[in-house]
Order: C-alpha cells, then sequence, then structure tokens
C-alpha cells in the first residue's frame, strides 16, 4: 500500500512540474512580447503539402506554402484578384493577339544566387509546356508556339491561337519561375526568388521559412524574420491550437461550427471572407433522368441555397447561381434564375415524365460540407418526390477514379477549388458530361480578345448559361474562415487563388 | 532448441514475404491512381502518362513487386510520391515520436494498472475491488482519441498549461519533447491501464493462495511484502506477455491520438499516405507493423520456451 501512494504522488509531482515549467515559459514569452513587436509567425494549415514544388502538383496546399512567399511568377494575382507585373515589369500585347513582349526586371536573384533572366523564364515556360512536363495546369501553355529570348532582359511568346487569359495563368503558382540548376530538387528544396527562403521541412509539422535579405523588390519592407507554417488537420486541435496560442493565425480554419467559440476571445480576430471554392452538385448528364434539363432545373429548384448553407457551413457562405464566384470579374447574381421553389419543381417533374420522382444515388465525399449538404439535400428532394440515397466515397482517391475519371455517378458534390475554372464545362471528357457547343463558343470568344470589358461581359452570358441549363446545382461559395490574433495585420481577407501571402504580415506595436 | 530456434526463424522469414506479397496486391487493388491525385482534376492525359512513368506505375505489377522486395532486402525503402524523399528517412523521423510515445504510455499503464490490480486482487470483491472494476471497463470503453480531446480542453484550452498538440522535435530539448507526449501518452495509456488492471488482477487472484504465498505469511512477512515481493513477481508473467502483445496494438493505436495531437508519427504518416495514395510509403509503413506484428509473437513464443522446459521438451 505504502508503494501506491508513493507511486502515485510522484506522477502527481511529475505532472505538476511539467505544468509549471511550461507555465514558466509561457509567462516568459509573454513578456518577451511586449518589449518589441514580433517578427515571427506561426501560420496554421489543415493539409501538408505534398512536396514544396507547385509546378508539378495539383494540392492547393502547395501554394498556399510557397506561391508569393517563396516562388514568383512572369505576373501575380492581387488580392483583389487582378493581375499584376511581378518578374515581368510590363508587357505589350500585338494587335492579332498572338505575340506577347515582356520587359524582365533586372536584378532579380534566386535564393541560391543564380541571376534571374529571359533564359530562365524561357526554361521555367519550357519545363511546364515540355513532352514530359507533369505540370498540373500544362493546359495554360498549350496555346504557345514559339518562345524567344532577343536579349537578358526580354521575353517573346508567340502563340498558336490567340490565348486573353494567358497573362491570369501565367500568375498561378503552378507557372512561377524556377532557376535551371534548382529546378529539379525544388519538391524537397524550393529555391525561388521571392521575400522568402525556405529553411527547413518537419515533415508532418511544418515548414520554416526566414526572410530573404536580397529581396528585389525594395518598395515593400517586410517586417517578418521568421515564418511558420504548421499543419493540423482536425478541427478541434486547429481550434484548441489557437486558444492556446500554439499558431498565431488560421487563414482557413476547418469547423465553421467551432467559429462561435472564439467569440468571447479578446485576443482573437474572426474575419470572415470568401474563397473560390464553389460547392456545387455535379450530376452525370449523360444518365437518365439527369440527361433532361428540366429534372435538372427541378431539382435546382427543389434547392433552398439559404438552409444549404445554414446546415453544411453553419450560415457562413454565400449562395451562387452559377459556376462563378463573387470574387470573379464580370460575376453575375443569378441564384433568382432558379429560386426555390417546391411546388414548380413537382410541376417542372412531372412535365418531364416523372410525377412521382424518381430514385437515385449521391456520391458524397467524406468530408463534412459535403456530407451535410448532402443530407440537407436528401431531405429537399424528397418534398418533390425525389429519392436520393446517399452512398459516401473517399475523396480523393476513389471519388478521382471512380466519378471524376470512369463517371460512373448520378449526382456527386464536391467544391472546385481552382479560381476562374468554368471552363470545365466546356472540356471534353469532364465529369458532367455536359455538352453544349454554345457555351463551348463563348468560352472560345473569351480567348480570342484581351478586351477586359468584352471578356467579362462574356463571362456573364457563360454564367447565364449554366445557370438556365443546370448541368450541376450551384449551392455556394465557401468563405474563408480566417481566425488570428488581433495583433497581426496583413492577411488577406478574401482569398481570390489560394494562398497564404507574407510579404505584408505584420505584428502591430 | 537450436533446431527450433532455426525453424522458427525460417517461418518468420517466410510469413514476412507472403505477407509482403499480400500488402502489394492489396494496395495495388485500392481504387485511385497516386499520378492523378498529384497532378488534380486539371491534369491532361499525356502529363498523367508522364507522371505515371516517372512514378515506375507503368511497369507490370509483378516487376514492381520485385523491385520493391529487392530493394527492400537491400535496406531501400523506396521515394515516397508526395514528399519526394527516401522512405527509410521518413519512417525513421516518424519513429522517433511514435517509440517514445509507445513506451511512455507503457510506462504510465503500468504504473496505473500493478497496483489497481495487485489491491483489487488484495480487496478482491470489496468496494476497492468494484471500484476499480468499474473504472477499468471505463477506460477500455472510452476510446483514446476522445480521452485526448478532453485532455486538450482541459490542460490547453481552458488552463493554458500544456501545448495543444504538435511537437517540437528532440532538438527542442529533451523535456519539450516528452512535455508534448506526455498528454497523449495518457490518452493511450487508459484503455491499456484497463486491460492490464484486469490482467494484473487476476494473475495476483490466481496466486495469492499458492503454498508458497501462505509460506511466506507464515514466515511472519506482513500482508504487503507476502503479496509485493511473493506473490507479484510470479504474477508477472502473463502481465508481461499482454504487454508484449500490447506494444503492437499502442503503436497500431496510435494513429488516432496522434492525429488529435497533431504529432508527426508513424501512424499519422501511414493515415497521410493512404489519403494521398502514396503507396510506397504504405507498403513500408504497412509491412513495418506486420513485421512487429510478427517479430513481437516470435519474441512470445520464444518466452514460453525459455519459461517452460515441458514445451521444449515436446518440440524436441
Amino acid at each position: 500500500m505504502g508503494r501506491m501512494t508513493f507511486w502515485g504522488s510522484a506522477t502527481i509531482l511529475r505532472s505538476a512540474a511539467f505544468g509549471l515549467m511550461t507555465a514558466a515559459g509561457l509567462f516568459l514569452t509573454q513578456h518577451g512580447a511586449e518589449a518589441a513587436p514580433k517578427t515571427a509567425i506561426t501560420v496554421g494549415m489543415a493539409i501538408e503539402p505534398a512536396g514544396l514544388d507547385p509546378t508539378i502538383a495539383a494540392p492547393v496546399a502547395i501554394g498556399q506554402v510557397t506561391w508569393q512567399n517563396i516562388f514568383e511568377g512572369l505576373t501575380t494575382i492581387d488580392k483583389a484578384g487582378k493581375v499584376q507585373p511581378q518578374l515581368a515589369e510590363s508587357w505589350q500585347i500585338s494587335e492579332d493577339g498572338l505575340t506577347y513582349t515582356f520587359k524582365l526586371r533586372q536584378g532579380v536573384k534566386f535564393h541560391n544566387g543564380e541571376a534571374f533572366d529571359s533564359s530562365v523564364a524561357k526554361f521555367s515556360i519550357d519545363r511546364a509546356r515540355g513532352a514530359d512536363s507533369v505540370n498540373p495546369q500544362k493546359r495554360y501553355f498549350a496555346s504557345i508556339d514559339t518562345i524567344e529570348t532577343p536579349d537578358a532582359s526580354t521575353l517573346v511568346l508567340k502563340l498558336k491561337q490567340p490565348a486573353g487569359s494567358l497573362l491570369y495563368w501565367l500568375g498561378w503558382p503552378s507557372s512561377v519561375m524556377v532557376e535551371p540548376k534548382s529546378a529539379a530538387d525544388n519538391k524537397t528544396t524550393p529555391i525561388g526568388t521571392g521575400p522568402f527562403k525556405f529553411s527547413g521541412w518537419a515533415k508532418g509539422s511544418k515548414v520554416d521559412l526566414a526572410k530573404n535579405p536580397d529581396y528585389w523588390n525594395q518598395a515593400v519592407s517586410v517586417k517578418l524574420d521568421t515564418a511558420a507554417f504548421r499543419f493540423i488537420s482536425d478541427a478541434q486541435a486547429q481550434a484548441a491550437a489557437l486558444k492556446a496560442g500554439d499558431v498565431d493565425a488560421f487563414p482557413e480554419f476547418g469547423a465553421p461550427e467551432l467559429i462561435k467559440s472564439f467569440e468571447g476571445d479578446k485576443r482573437l480576430a474572426t474575419v470572415i471572407g470568401n474563397t473560390e471554392l464553389k460547392v456545387v452538385a455535379g450530376m452525370n448528364n449523360t444518365r437518365k433522368p439527369f440527361g433532361d434539363k428540366k429534372v435538372r432545373q427541378a431539382l435546382m429548384m427543389a434547392v433552398d441555397r439559404a438552409t444549404v448553407v445554414e446546415g453544411a457551413w453553419s450560415g457562413f457562405g454565400t449562395p451562387i447561381g452559377s459556376h462563378y464566384t463573387p470574387n470573379d470579374r464580370g460575376y453575375k447574381d443569378l441564384t433568382g434564375v432558379y429560386s426555390y421553389d417546391p411546388e414548380k419543381a413537382k410541376a417542372l417533374l412531372a412535365e418531364a415524365g416523372y410525377p412521382n420522382g424518381f430514385t437515385f444515388t449521391m456520391k458524397a465525399p467524406q468530408m463534412a460540407y459535403a456530407q451535410r449538404t448532402s443530407q440537407v439535400l436528401q431531405a429537399m428532394f424528397a418534398e418533390i418526390g425525389v429519392t436520393m440515397n446517399i452512398e459516401t466515397t473517399e475523396f480523393p482517391a476513389k471519388w478521382v477514379a471512380d466519378v471524376f475519371k470512369a463517371g460512373d455517378y448520378d449526382m456527386t458534390i464536391v467544391a472546385h477549388a481552382e479560381p476562374m475554372d468554368i471552363d470545365i464545362y466546356a472540356r471534353d471528357p469532364y465529369y458532367f458530361n455536359y455538352k453544349n457547343p454554345a457555351f463551348n463558343d463563348v468560352l472560345k470568344k473569351v480567348e480570342a480578345t484581351s478586351d477586359p470589358a468584352e471578356q467579362e461581359a462574356l463571362y456573364g452570358e457563360a454564367q447565364t448559361i449554366l445557370a438556365n441549363d443546370a448541368p450541376a446545382l450551384y449551392l455556394f461559395v465557401m468563405p474563408k474562415l480566417g481566425v488570428w490574433d488581433a495583433r497581426v495585420k496583413g492577411l488577406w481577407e478574401n482569398e481570390p487563388i489560394p494562398s497564404n501571402v507574407l510579404t505584408d504580415v505584420h505584428w502591430e506595436e | 532448441m537450436i533446431s527450433i530456434l532455426i525453424r522458427r526463424i525460417l517461418s518468420l522469414v517466410i510469413t514476412l514475404l507472403v505477407v509482403s506479397l499480400l500488402i502489394f496486391t492489396v494496395m495495388d487493388l485500392l481504387p485511385g491512381d497516386p499520378a492523378a491525385i498529384m497532378l488534380g482534376t486539371s491534369a491532361s492525359p499525356d502529363t498523367l502518362a508522364a507522371l505515371r512513368t516517372q512514378l515506375g506505375l507503368d511497369q507490370p505489377l509483378p516487376v514492381r513487386y520485385l523491385a520493391w522486395l529487392a530493394g527492400v532486402f537491400r535496406g531501400d525503402l523506396g521515394q515516397s510520391y508526395t514528399y519526394g524523399v527516401p522512405v527509410a528517412g521518413l519512417i525513421a523521423e516518424r519513429l522517433a515520436v511514435t517509440i517514445p510515445l509507445a513506451l511512455m504510455a507503457i510506462v504510465l499503464s503500468v504504473l496505473v494498472a500493478v497496483p489497481l490490480g495487485v489491491q483489487a486482487a488484495r480487496k478482491h470483491n470489496g468496494v476497492f475491488d468494484f471500484v476499480a472494476g468499474l473504472l477499468s471497463y471505463i477506460s477500455i470503453a472510452v476510446p483514446a482519441f476522445w480521452v485526448g480531446l478532453l485532455l486538450i480542453i482541459l490542460f490547453s484550452t481552458t488552463l493554458g498549461l500544456m501545448p495543444a498538440g504538435g511537437f517540437p522535435g528532440w532538438d527542442a530539448g529533451f523535456f519539450a519533447g516528452l512535455n508534448a507526449l506526455l498528454m497523449p501518452a495518457v490518452a493511450l495509456a487508459l484503455p491499456q491501464a484497463g486491460v492490464l488492471t484486469r490482467v494484473a488482477r487476476a494473475a495476483v487472484l490466481e496466486v495469492m493462495n499458492e503454498d508458497f504465498v501462505r509460506t511466506a505469511r507464515a514466515k511472519g512477512l506482513s500482508e504487503g511484502i507476502a503479496i509485493w515481493r511473493h506473490a507479484v513477481p510470479n504474477a508477472m508473467v502473463p502481465v508481461v506477455t499482454m504487454l508484449g502483445l500490447q506494444f503492437t496494438f499502442l503503436i497500431a493505436g496510435a494513429v488516432l491520438v496522434e492525429n488529435v495531437f497533431n504529432l508527426p508519427g508513424l501512424g499519422r504518416l501511414a493515415y497521410q499516405a493512404l489519403s494521398q495514395r502514396d503507396i510506397v510509403v504504405m507498403q513500408d509503413v504497412v509491412l513495418f507493423f506486420s513485421g512487429l506484428v510478427i517479430l513481437m509473437n516470435f519474441l512470445v513464443d520464444l518466452a514460453y520456451l525459455l519459461i517452460d522446459p515441458r514445451l521444449r521438451a515436446g518440440a524436441q
């Protein structure tokens, strides 16, 4: 018995000692913080990137760590979603839209000391469009015919056909400039021209960045000396890490239902912005009964988008009527085209030959938003006599194999993350199996012009076609649930492209 | 004895080979193409083909299997698709978290379970026994990851005494590392402690009334000393056996706990690799887990052979 008490108290003593030590540590760091503004930040992310080279793999987490921090492009995309010059200072587009002449910035050096010039730019683009390229957006370079480098600071792209979105595409993470000698190792040790250098990757835990003292852009003053991206997948653990101060910011917090728990905490700021993540219930347009436009329209009218947002994402999120977000240029609010009207939906269904409804299967990925949205939709479809069975599928692996590639599904739900991807409805094959030559023509016209106003009008047309045809049910845009220390300034509120740009981030004094 | 040993080792190798073949085929049957996951939904077919060639996925199944097996024998476990680094290094890095975590959990569970079990046996059918029994059943029934969440809410969020998760790395200092592992180890230890308490209680109960314990008491030793010096050591065989078996469960059970506490351990590596279809990593980690189970069973067998002379005689 004596031994037992001894053991018991030893355990208690040990925990007490640990507790005291940690408490002392916290006390010390808090005191230190008052003396001078902090120059380090820990940013939380849900998903660890698969490698650190955005030019060879698709996961958005790669760009969220590296884009604009480590790597930069010829052009960039600002926080309003607009194209801005970056490593290309300026450019000229020929009358016919087939020749792009870029004037490149001089005196730019990569983190390994190598200079950036037109040969490097040519190398980067050739690497992305070559025969053995594994660039996830290789299609963006398909219009390029030849690349010329008349001198070190001039790059000329000759196109096969006009590509009105080229400058925008060149701003993407998958189009960043890489240096020939280091490119092959960028997956593990990325070398770019950005304001931060890669300094370490504790796999499974965090990626460390350090300020690049030789950053070319003297116009910006980078306040952070170091930055760490920490990967925490579990939403509860994310919340705990924020509350405990283990991470300073979670730009994309994972669980809307936990947002309320931050309300009382004065130390933390909650900033709700928007993203490019379009939650869309895609239908297999070649399968009965979804081949019938009336059926799709009826299903769209059976959906009360506000309730979906409430049920799936605690009321955070913006309803959409087409495959386009309020961030995107030329956005039109088309939620009124087929707004919630179950009676009309029933009538339309009867007109299409389904007075008693029908039964189909929803293949819903395991993510919370997809599961909850499916359940809300299930109840809404039941109102108009349509029975929806829910089958859970594993995203990405099984979903990509079964739904995306094999097209073996009736309906599915997924958040489309890529900005300005309305052209997916013109792709063949694509999992919606939507084929509309009129729509394809509109998108071809977008590329044929480089006049922004004309492009915006055409994007409006494309949105309207989709809203009317309803090849998929357009539900809502995911919010950007930003939670961070109230003293952290300079993080983007919205996300016109998946990113965590740290250039302007600083601690308020 | 030597011939039994050789036979056992031979069967161990054969089992591992069969297991490796099974792992490989099952991984191949898994739906999902690693190249398609890496390149996302915009990739064109020729890009996919280029990546498949780069990863060696265009080779036929038997060729890939033999190449993998040959690599494993050379100690080359291949390259991770997602991280782009050798898998052996990845596993080693992760073991630096998972092994200390499992060991801490074992130590904690023994520290709790043995005294509880012994005391419950001494007071069997009494109130203490009842309460200890109840507690151990609860701890077996309660999932470790949930205990982990409760611990985080109490000690990290509310009291702010402990880190909410994550691992600073051993280079941040021995105590910082230990501190990060303490709560996960408690969460992991609890169900083990429940099981061990039951085993310890039963084992002590069995030897408590044996002649040698009675003799010890008759010599005038106090009840406590008689139990702790004579009954407990003899009751430890089943407890130690259980521990050996539990160790593999602990390593596997760490998957959920590592996720809750965001620890970069082997379990989380396996989980991540599975969702990314990082097949090489999956194969290696599963092979490692299987090897561990096979090895543990082998060691337990060996221990029996050493302890029980009848088995040795029978085997000859």
